[in-house]
């Protein structure tokens, strides 16, 4: 009765069960009752994680839809990482701003589950589908505190633009399905591989849209927009998770779509991609140094930082697409920390978020403003941090692939954003505390747990980075 | 053994800063100095060791590991010593020691904290360039060279509460990150041309290579990249602004930062290079022709400084620039020659002055003082040493190296370069003995510490309080300035030039760095050049002393005269005294339409402006100011899908036009 | 580039039917104005107060319940037309379905979303109240 089509499923079964589990936990709640349903959910998680360590090397398929390849299961784990540091610093965030547990926990996997099975999509109707499943759930989180209108704002400002992005994808996938017949992502690269269709229009067409659909979940420019509103309306974890799962889902169905199927269109995509790329390097950079919001900055930080990843797209020779994996690891585990930071020195009042809040935090919170800055080093891409790493090797991918100017852009965005990390430093290490302002509450537990595992994370990729290269160039091979 | 180099300040580092505000400050000093003294004894042992290897095989590696691998291309963790990395790592970890040991007293009013955030920094900043120095690629030396801007970085904004102070460190790392990003475009460059950033695969790959002609070449461009990056790290012309700036921090740091480490890298790097650098002559060219022009520069505004830290912070741009004209006509040696003998005199100039300020309770201005020679005999020998040594006086180290400089140019046929040369050691000697003169000799100008000055002094500045009498150097620092006068006048024996009758030990040690595979030069100087390096080295002798009497009649026996002369000679005065104003150019060139793009332009215009206006229609752009604020509130989100669109539009337009 | 016609001539056909059909309305439709139908919202009654009338919340929270497990029955039917030929992998696939939708209901239920009427309110002010 089981066959093994059903084993690419697995992982996402894990994370079902577990999110099912927290529902149901939640309704069977007494009014006042404590639940451990944050350990559900890291239980699932991890019941992701091993069932994807099995699987690997495998290439198990289930239905002909969903592939559990090296490269999905590599951002799998990536997800499941991100799930449970999410998690970690949940705990205390939920309990201090008394937002409902249950439903949180459930959205937060389910939109996880969106994400793995968008990286395991192999077909067009599926990306779809997994891209409106973590959206929807994400779109929730980003307004779970009801009662701050800007949530609400922003919550609502994200789904009508992600359901206007959701609009051109669906016709991108429409116009795909038209030339090819499928939506079959292998299918649809047999088939542009086969049949010389680079004098039809219409494949431009589709292309584009669905371009356009990626783009806005990676918030490339001009479809970046949204972020600044969502991620500082957000409950600063949320922002975090958004920032660092989304984009990871998006990127791996990205590169899947583009790298496979379009891959005999890459002369046609990549100036596209390109112009993208610098685009969204250049703004995310040269808007973040205005900001004086932390949120809003990192908002911009993480539009950049998709540009960077969109080097590695274009560059797409075979060190290109091993960084854009291990790039998504190391940003993921970053900026997920950084904004763990802001989250856990909140107060349900007041989101500590503004620049001026971090004035002097190495006098009140030693540990966390050290933290924060190699969270800070790495984001700006300062060895000897994953960071650095990761810059490293998108643009020498870039430079091998003779994208000089993009290469050169690159670094100077990323020149130029230190600066704005910078600043904060600066704010945390070497200006006086605002005497009338209340002093942050102590942060212990579990998210000074995740915060020490994602900064040992930081430092030890990036002084021995090689086994996840090498991990993420094995995973790359196996598909493309 | 060579990881313990830059392990044991890492260590040091990690001690006082996760333990250290628990700790007593004697304690935090002694570990802070100690990992330092035990890093120059391994130092030490690993350079012996190298010496007793044969001269064409004098290489120690250690490969820690390997830190990336991607196909082909492999980049290991490793830490080499050769002749090049043997002087800097005993230079740094030497002269880094006796900073160290310095600063224990000097920074002894800091609240234990604050004293242990400081010995942290500083162990951090030794460690990175300790690394800096070891690595054997351009990526390791990278790590060290980021980090080395970081810390300095840290420690000049150390007294964060004085504005300037956090500005100047801002600034350092601004600027620097500068000359990164040419480096790291550079760095790029070469790992995509030779496939290798290993020093030495690199020069085993380029040294068959023909020469280069014209500036096109990669090798050029690449060379000048690195160049770029260069004059950020050793302030050279255009990046030199940081440096007179950093002497905002504590004194014992510019000590650190324009003696041993930092400012060196720049000067190590070209040398370490030296097989690229010699094969893109016209890259070689500009070097020598930057560092000329910045050490003419920088000498003639270190002429009218008033601040005794900013005058030393010059003049340590104008040696700096003497290096890389040393580098830039091809006498590798004797660049490193000087950066090895400066470090030495550099370092006892600043400390010197630390003790100054210490004993006059923070006064850095040098009209206030005068006569000190009296109550600081200590400070005011060394100093005077050290003084004597940079001016090029002859057999002080600062004479045989500073000579070797000038011989060199001099010898290439860059006659006009070697004239610049030496009219910088001219002023070299005139602006040192100005200060010397001003601060030791005379009447007393400055009364014993005033309360009131005393009070913001300290609060900023956490220097001593004293109370009515001045007072020498306290032991540790004594002790440093007398270790360092003996080493500013007997540094420069290690390299006293045949014409002299001496060996050029030092040349001959370093030439197998700059050309790896082959013994030591063996020079024997034709009897016309020695008479040519003589005559050119009396003519320098001469200098200095022209340079010192004239100080001396200037400022000593003829006070008045400086003032008239200022007078007379009002605007180049200001212009002189105002840096040439070349901070207040950048600042209205480059500093203030960034700021202005990215806040007015790129953000309220594009993102909220542009978008909005094109989606409302052009009459909404009327009456924009509050408008916008409205509409940040209600219509945005429909000029949020206006931006999506015109991104379709301009997608699908593209292949519609193209 | 010969494809490029095909685009156009989607494109056109699209706007040309909206602007046909608008246009033959315009064209054909009898008008016989009167004040009640030119009124907003007109459906030729005269309009009765305020057409902004409040609903009680609960309205939507179960009309959108209603519709969901609506549409999903709706699954039901293609499976059951290809029942035979799916076998038992599609069985335990329809059945993992209603698993996780009956998950949902019931989560619905506890949350006394299904509640409504004045005799569950006063149960739960009667709650509230013992709780306060």
């Amino acid at each position: 009765m089981f066959n093994s089509s059903f084993d690419a499923v697995v992982p996402m079964l894990c994370v079902v069960l577990a999110a099912l589990a927290s529902m149901g936990a939640e309704a069977f709640r007494a009014k006042d009752e404590e639940m451990p349903i944050g350990g559900l959910g890291i239980v699932g998680l991890a019941g992701a994680g091993i069932s994807s360590g099995l699987l690997w090397n495998r290439n198990a398929a289930s239905f002909g839809v969903l592939v559990a390849d090296n490269f999905a299961l590599f951002v799998t784990l990536t997800l499941v990482i991100v799930g449970i540091l999410t998690i970690m610093f949940s705990s205390q965030v939920l309990r201090r701003d008394q937002l409902p547990k249950g439903e949180y926990y459930a959205l937060l996997l389910f939109s996880l589950v969106g994400m793995i099975m968008m990286a395991m999509a192999n077909d067009l109707l599926i990306v779809f589908i997994a891209l409106e499943t973590l959206s929807l759930s994400v779109y929730v989180l980003t307004g779970i505190r009801r009662d701050d209108p800007k949530a609400t704002e922003a919550a609502f400002k994200y789904f009508l633009l992600g359901a206007f992005s959701s609009a051109f994808f669906l016709y991108g996938i429409a116009f795909t399905y038209g030339l090819t017949g499928t939506t079959r992502l292998d299918q649809v690269g047999a088939y542009l591989a086969a049949q010389s269709m680079s004098d039809n229009p219409l494949i431009l067409v589709a292309l584009g849209l669905l371009l356009v659909g990626f783009a806005f979940k990676i918030s490339a420019v001009p479809f970046h927009m949204w972020t600044p509103d969502a991620y500082e309306g957000a409950p600063a974890i949320v922002s975090g998770f958004m920032s660092t799962g989304v984009k990871a889902a998006a990127f791996a169905a990205f590169a899947r779509v583009f790298l496979s199927s379009f891959e005999p269109f890459s002369a046609d995509w990549a100036p596209i991609v390109w112009i993208l790329a610098a685009l969204t390097m250049i703004l995310g950079t040269v808007v973040g140094v205005a900001q004086s919001n932390l949120k809003r900055m990192l908002a911009y930080s993480s539009i950049a930082h998709g540009g960077y990843l969109l080097v590695g797209l274009v560059a797409a020779n075979q060190v290109g697409k091993a960084a854009i994996l291990f790039y998504l690891l190391a940003y993921a585990v970053t900026n997920l920390a950084a904004f763990g930071v802001i989250a856990l020195l909140s107060s349900r009042e007041k989101e500590t978020d503004e620049l001026r809040d971090f004035a002097g935090l190495w006098h009140t919170h030693p540990a966390l403003a050290a933290l924060m800055t190699v969270c800070l080093l790495s984001l700006g891409g300062l060895p000897p941090t994953v960071g650095f790493i990761g810059k490293w090797y998108i643009f020498s991918a870039a430079v091998s692939a003779g994208y000089y100017g993009l290469a050169v852009i690159g670094v100077l965005t990323s020149v130029i954003s230190v600066f704005f990390y910078l600043r904060v430093v600066v704010m945390m290490y070497m200006a006086d505390r605002d005497a009338s302002a209340p002093v942050p509450s102590q942060v212990t537990g579990l998210g000074m747990v995740a915060l020490a595992a994602s900064i040992v994370a930081i430092i030890y990729l990036g002084i021995l980075p090689t086994p996840v290269l090498d991990l993420a160039a094995e995973s790359i091979a196996t598909i493309f | 053994m060579l990881a313990l180099i830059p392990l044991f300040p890492l260590l040091g580092f990690l001690i006082n800063a996760l333990v250290g505000r628990r700790l007593p400050k004697t304690v935090s000093g002694s570990v802070a100095s100690a990992v330092m003294v035990a890093s120059f004894v391994v130092s030490a042992m690993s350079v012996w060791q190298l010496a007793a290897l044969p001269p064409a095989e004098r290489v120690l590696e250690q490969t820690l590991y390997t830190w990336i691998a991607s196909g082909d291309f492999q980049l290991d963790l490793t830490f080499r010593v050769d002749a090049l990395s043997a002087v800097m790592i005993l230079v740094v970890s030497g002269i880094g020691s006796l900073i160290h040991i310095y600063s224990t007293a000097y920074m002894h009013d800091e609240i234990d904290s604050e004293y242990a955030r400081y010995f942290s920094y500083l162990n951090l900043f030794a460690a990175f360039m300790l690394v800096l120095v070891l690595g054997a690629n351009f990526v390791v030396l990278f790590v060290g060279w980021e980090g080395v801007g970081l810390c300095s970085y840290l420690l000049i904004g150390f007294w964060f509460k004085k504005r300037s102070a956090s500005d100047a460190g801002k600034k350092a790392f601004v600027v620097n990150r500068i000359g990164d990003y040419a480096f790291i475009l550079g760095t790029l460059l070469i790992v995509t041309r030779f496939g290798t950033l290993d020093f030495l695969r690199l020069a085993e790959a380029v040294g068959p290579m023909a020469v280069e002609e014209g500036v096109f070449g990669v090798i050029s461009i690449a060379t000048l990249l690195l160049f770029i990056g260069a004059t950020g790290k050793s302030a050279q012309i255009p990046l030199y602004t940081w440096l007179p700036d950093a002497m905002e921090g504590p004194t014992p740091v510019s000590a650190l930062i324009h003696a041993a480490t930092m400012v060196t890298a720049g000067v190590y790097m070209i040398g370490r290079n030296a097989v690229l650098f010699s094969h893109a002559p016209e890259t070689m060219l500009i070097v020598a022709v930057i560092g000329a022009a910045t050490a003419l520069f920088a000498g003639t505004i270190g002429l009218v400084q008033n601040d005794i830290k900013r005058v030393l912070a010059y003049s340590t741009v104008s040696q700096l620039g003497l290096m890389f004209l040393a580098m830039g006509v091809g006498a590798f040696g004797a660049g490193i020659f000087h950066l090895y003998t400066h470090a030495f005199f550099k370092a006892l100039l600043f400390l010197g002055s630390g003790a100054v300020i210490h004993a006059l309770a923070g006064e850095q201005d040098i009209r206030n003082m005068g006569g000190l020679k009296r109550y600081l005999p200590v400070t005011y020998w060394t100093f005077l040493i050290g003084s004597l040594a940079i001016a090029g006086v002859p057999f002080l180290s600062g004479f045989f190296s500073k000579d070797e400089i000038l011989y060199e140019t001099f010898h290439e046929g860059h006659t006009i370069l070697w004239l610049v040369a030496a009219i910088t050691s001219l002023l070299t000697a005139t602006y040192m003995f100005r200060l010397v003169f001003l601060t030791f000799h005379g009447e007393r100008r400055h009364d014993a510490p005033a309360p009131a000055h005393q009070e913001d002094e300290e609060s900023a500045h956490g220097a001593p309080a004293h109370h009515d009498h001045l007072h020498d150097a306290p032991p540790a620092m004594a002790l440093v300035l007398i270790v360092l006068a003996v080493g500013s006048v007997l540094a420069g024996y290690v390299g006293v030039p045949h014409a002299l009758g001496g060996h050029n030990a030092l040349s001959s040690w370093l030439a197998p760095a700059f050309l790896p595979g082959t013994g030591p030069a063996d020079a024997v100087l034709p009897a016309e050049e020695a008479a040519l390096e003589l005559t050119l080295m009396g003519v320098s002798s001469l200098i200095a002393l022209a340079g010192i009497g004239l100080a001396a009649f200037i400022w000593l026996t003829r006070r008045e005269l400086a003032a008239r002369l200022a007078h007379a000679w009002s605007g180049v005065y200001t212009l002189l005294l105002n840096k040439y104003y070349v901070d207040e150019i950048y600042d209205a060139v480059i500093v203030r339409p960034t700021v202005r793009i990215s806040q007015d332009g790129l953000w309220r215009g594009f993102d909220v402006r542009v978008v909005d206006a094109v989606v409302n229609g052009f009459g909404s752009v009327v009456d924009a100011s509050a408008a916008v604020l409205r509409r940040l509130q209600t219509g945005s989100v429909r000029a949020y899908a206006g931006s999506l669109f015109i991104g379709v539009v301009m997608i699908l337009g593209y292949y519609l036009w193209r | 580039m010969d494809g490029w016609p095909g685009v156009v001539i989607m494109i056109a056909l699209g706007v040309g039917f909206a602007a046909v059909m608008i246009g033959l309305s315009v064209l054909l439709g009898p008008k016989n104005p009167t004040p009640e139908k030119l009124a907003p919202y007109e459906c030729g009654m005269p309009a009765v107060g305020d057409a902004r009338e409040r609903h009680s919340v609960k309205f939507y929270l179960v009309a959108m319940i209603f519709l969901l497990f609506d549409i999903e029955i709706a699954f039901l039917y293609p499976w059951a037309v290809a029942l035979r030929d799916l076998g038992w992998p599609g069985f335990v696939q329809v059945v993992t379905f209603f698993l996780i939708l009956a998950v949902g209901y019931v989560y619905v239920w506890r949350k006394g979303v299904l509640d409504w009427g004045p005799v569950a309110r006063a149960t739960r002010a009667a709650a509230r109240r013992e709780a306060a």
